[in-house]
């Protein structure tokens, strides 16, 4: 079997460079707080997702909605509406986080298959086949906290199938299970869906040097013509003890690239790209090449060398925990 | 509204552990929620002194319950957990990987590191067996007051994290590890030089954050003071108050006495900022613009 791409669409047009790049999975959600990349300008609306449902099933792609953030006490009835719309929609899958929504579409949606979110940040087979047998979950996006070999000792105690990130933006953090954005800024990954929002974030240059803070917090200092990384809280620069520096991650982001035949064996069906917040001809671009590597990888040839190096925009590179050493 | 004393977050030798318990029995503290919640590797330098520890909290007429770890991937972690139950008390289920490992019928409480958001989830909780949950520190009190009527409807006890460093995040990564250059399966326990865990700065030298080995938690001591009148309005029936290595017993006796009519907001503010001279307080998260804010009482404007 071919691994599956699984790419991620912020917008229509996003959606339609994907699918005609070759992705065989995309990902979205609708345009409010149900979802995890709740950005000004982004995301779907109903009628939005109904057309691109429909691209992409004409295209013999799927869609999958995300609905990933914890709806709110009071309010769940905005969250509830997203998942029947989804099934409206004719979507594939709804990628889902909360429990108590997880009851809920089994109970009233059982036909629409359930994907468990990263957020819900399920890390070992005891809890994956929980939510199998609780909620029906058919397929679970793994956190980013396990490394290769464990993955595929997951896959040894599981039916689920899996699904790991392979390209983009790197959570240090347990998904789902971080609350330092709200602590600086007021916004949350699990509540508002946004981490770090640019809301927040200022820039000040003074005699040469910039600064870049979240929140009032300075994130990161760089002398003028330095790149300014983007004031992620826990990719910034801090101190602690004698040591200053990246105390929690450097800014780095993922590429997993030359890890495909591992996941492979290790039972992976799917590869997840992060970056439903990035422009078509990026999700295009990566698309084509994870799509070209996992076909290689099929037909028994090797995979294409160092295919997004030119994409990482000089940005450094990890393969995050799934080296043990990252820990 | 009563008190829930927390297992503590920090990594303590075993006789520092055994006397951070066995103090609580002196404390006006209802309950207590011990074992390890942040790093398995810290267990094995006191598990044998927690059974000690049980008997005389409970001794002293405190319920007591194990909490689990908060995020579960190793074997060993998996083994740990499931063997929790066979304690005989109840569970506090801080990953949702503890629940396949409770017979079914068994009652367990939530703890704070389980996303109760919403009635949905509380509700699925209950039906499971839960009969105590304590929300996550991030909620407002808006989520507070809602989630406080469904539990009661359900018949289940309501915690809200009252005071100590908030917990902020959980990862696969030891930060203390990665200060002192190793890996999190070399670490040399980095961490256990720091009692309550070790200040992150900013550039600046603004104090920001707290590092715990894989956990992450505020630097503000979050003190919900201002707070108690509403929350024991909205129903919530305790304050979960988190062990920092100094003055704990005092903070529990401040809060009790603010509890039951003693004293005022203010007083136990300020009585707070005595035991603690150096720690910043915070109750954003319950009714701030942002989880670091602190009202100082004065009532927050309407935006």
């Amino acid at each position: 079997m071919v691994m599956e791409i699984v790419c991620p669409a912020g917008t229509p047009a996003a959606l339609r460079a994907a699918v005609k790049a070759g992705a065989h999975t995309v990902y979205c959600g609708f345009a409010d707080e149900t979802n995890a990349r709740n950005f000004p300008g982004l995301n779907f609306d109903r009628a939005e997702m109904r057309e691109g449902v429909a691209f992409a099933h004409q295209h013999g792609a799927k869609v999958l909605v995300a609905i990933n953030t914890f709806p709110r006490a009071g309010h769940e009835a905005i969250w509830h509406r997203a998942v029947a719309d989804a099934e409206n929609c004719d979507a594939d899958a709804v990628i889902l986080a909360d429990a108590g929504l997880l009851a809920h579409t089994a109970r009233h949606h059982p036909g629409l298959r359930r994907h468990l979110s990263v957020q819900a940040a399920a890390a070992n087979a005891d809890v994956i086949n929980y939510y199998a047998e609780t909620f029906g979950v058919k397929r679970v996006v793994l956190p980013r906290v396990l490394s290769v070999p464990e993955i595929a000792a997951i896959n040894a105690e599981t039916e689920v199938e899996t699904e790991v990130f392979v390209f983009g933006g790197l959570c240090v953090m347990a998904e789902g299970r971080c609350s330092l954005s709200s602590y600086a800024t007021g916004k949350s990954p699990n509540m508002n869906g946004v981490c770090s929002p640019a809301s927040h974030v200022e820039y000040h240059e003074e005699n040469g040097v910039l600064d870049a803070r979240l929140g009032g917090y300075i994130i990161h200092r760089v002398n003028k013509g330095e790149a300014a990384p983007y004031p992620t809280l826990c990719k910034g620069c801090f101190s602690a003890g004698e040591k200053t520096g990246h105390l929690f991650e450097d800014p780095v982001s993922l590429n997993a690239e030359k890890l495909i035949p591992q996941l492979q064996k290790a039972g992976v069906t799917a590869l997840k790209i992060e970056g439903r917040q990035r422009s078509r001809s990026y999700v295009a671009q990566v698309v084509r090449n994870f799509r070209a590597a996992v076909d290689a990888l099929d037909a028994g040839r090797p995979l294409p060398e160092g295919m997004l190096a030119r994409l990482s925009e000089g940005q450094a590179m990890t393969t995050g925990a799934y080296k043990k050493t990252w820990r | 509204m009563d008190l829930t004393a927390g297992p503590t977050q920090f990594f303590w030798s075993k006789d520092r552990w055994l006397k951070f318990y066995t103090s609580l029995a002196d404390t006006p503290v209802a309950r207590v929620v011990l074992g390890e919640l942040v790093c398995s590797k810290r267990l094995p330098f006191y598990q044998e002194h927690i059974s000690e520890a049980i008997d005389t909290l409970q001794n002293a007429g405190k319920e007591v319950a194990l909490t689990s770890l908060a995020l579960v991937t190793l074997k060993r972690e998996r083994k740990l957990t499931a063997d929790l139950v066979d304690m005989g008390l109840p569970v506090e289920v801080n990953d949702l990987s503890t629940l396949p490992h409770l017979p079914k019928g068994t009652p367990f409480w939530v703890g704070p590191l389980v996303n109760v958001y919403n009635e949905g989830t509380l509700a699925w909780l209950a039906s499971l067996g839960a009969t105590r949950v304590c929300l996550p520190p991030e909620l407002p009190l808006e989520s507070v007051e809602v989630l406080s009527k469904t539990a009661a409807d359900l018949g289940v006890a309501v915690e809200v994290w009252g005071h100590g460093r908030l917990p902020l995040a959980i990862s696969g990564r030891c930060y203390h590890a990665r200060l002192h250059g190793r890996t999190k399966d070399n670490c040399q326990f980095a961490c256990e030089d720091d009692p309550d865990g070790l200040e992150v700065k900013t550039l600046e030298g603004q104090p920001f954050m707290t590092m715990n080995g894989v956990q992450t938690l505020s630097d503000t001591h979050a003190a919900a003071v201002y707070q108690t009148d509403t929350l024991a309005r909205a129903g919530v029936s305790a304050l979960r108050l988190s062990p920092q290595s100094q003055g704990f017993p005092a903070i529990c006796a401040a809060y009790h006495s603010l509890l039951q009519g003693g004293t005022t907001a203010a007083t136990t503010a300020a009585e707070l900022q005595s035991l603690t001279p150096d720690a910043r307080f915070s109750d954003g998260f319950l009714q701030g613009a942002c989880g670091a804010d602190w009202s100082a009482g004065q009532p927050v404007p309407v935006e």
